[in-house]
């Protein structure tokens, strides 16, 4: 696959990286990823995934744009209030980015979807704002040895964190179950500040840009945290044993995929 | 004896355990937070029993459930 003279415009600044170059570019080109919610998160990861040419982007997502969303989710404008997120988002990647084909899943994930949605991918972002969202996402990815990137945001606080197949925990290893509902407020409950999806689900494109690419190091292993009225970023190491887990241990108990009782907060999120 | 606790250093006092480094770090949601001492997990109905030692390195990890 030889560049267009427009494209070698369009990744320039990609091209001249040295850990990028015609190579990576490619490599990026004939990438796939999913990005599961099309909100706070998956906004900005979507935008940067288009602008950088990700050949195939996947966005799943049920909801309809809604006034209150506007406040975060930057790849939704005025006009699209009430229309379907992963339309909205479609239209807005491919006046980004004609390079790039957008697929489109008006849908929930559940046990019943995920494994299907998931397989063509490379890459996952979980851009979902609920427990059982965010332990299905991780069951799946282990269960279908996809990498992924795990993402949470609230008030003026984000972290992150990617997994990858045999190279460090996952997201059940850290945390064995989904808390009881309302037990942990979400940031409908508890607001987050615009902004924070940018820093979040930047690092999250920035995670997807380096599997595809094999530049530097990926987030596995560590759990990177952000306090933003502090302006303090901290990178915790997590335990490299991952053999007692019940999805990615050794013997695991956890076979199946579970649907836990949703308690995610609506479109209005 | 002195600890780190998620990256800050400080002075405490010997035979403190992982159940009252909850208490005095006044920690969100204690019953929910995932907790390591020198990059291992430790369980979570042995924190009363977890006793810290010199120079040990805690990290307490929150759910964090938002996101779009
Ligand atoms: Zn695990």
């Amino acid at each position: 696959m030889a560049f267009t003279n427009e494209q070698l415009e369009r990744y320039s600044r990609h091209i001249i990286l040295k850990e990028i170059g015609v190579k990576g570019q490619k490599k990026l080109m004939a990438g796939k990823v999913l990005i599961i919610g099309a909100g706070g998160l998956g906004a900005p990861a979507a935008m940067y995934l288009a602008a950088a040419g990700v050949g195939t982007i996947g966005i799943a997502d049920a909801d309809e744009v809604d006034l209150s969303n506007l406040q975060r989710q930057i790849i939704h404008a005025t006009a699209d209030v009430g229309k379907a997120k992963v339309k909205s988002a479609k239209e807005t990647m491919e006046a980004l980015n004609p390079d790039v084909t957008v697929n489109t899943y008006r849908t929930f994930v559940d046990s019943s979807n995920i494994l299907d949605l998931i397989k063509d991918y490379d890459f996952i972002i979980d851009g979902t704002d609920n427990f059982p969202a965010k332990f299905l996402i991780n069951d799946a990815c282990v269960m279908a040895g996809k990498p992924f990137s795990h993402a949470g945001i609230i008030r003026f606080k984000g972290q992150l964190m990617t997994y990858v197949p045999r190279q460090g925990p996952c997201y059940r290893c850290v945390f064995k179950e989904p808390p009881p509902k309302d037990a942990v407020p979400t940031c409908k409950q508890a607001g987050v500040v615009g902004a924070m999806g940018g820093v979040i689900g930047s690092l999250q494109a920035m995670e997807a840009v380096k599997y595809l690419t094999g530049a530097g190091e990926l987030l596995t292993g560590h759990l990177l945290t952000f306090d933003a009225l502090k302006m303090e970023w901290h990178k915790i190491k997590l335990p490299a044993n991952t053999h007692g887990c019940a999805v990615c241990g050794d013997h695991p108990t956890i076979t199946s995929l579970i649907d836990y009782e949703q308690t995610e907060c609506d479109g209005a999120l | 004896m002195d600890i780190t606790v998620a990256g800050v250093k400080k002075t405490v006092s010997d035979g403190l355990t992982v159940a009252q480094l909850i208490v005095d770090e006044k920690v969100e949601t204690p019953e929910y937070v995932t907790v390591t001492v020198n990059d291992e997990f430790v369980e979570s109905g042995t924190f009363d029993v977890t006793v810290l030692k010199d120079g040990d390195n805690v990290e307490f990890l929150y759910f964090m459930g938002g996101g779009r």
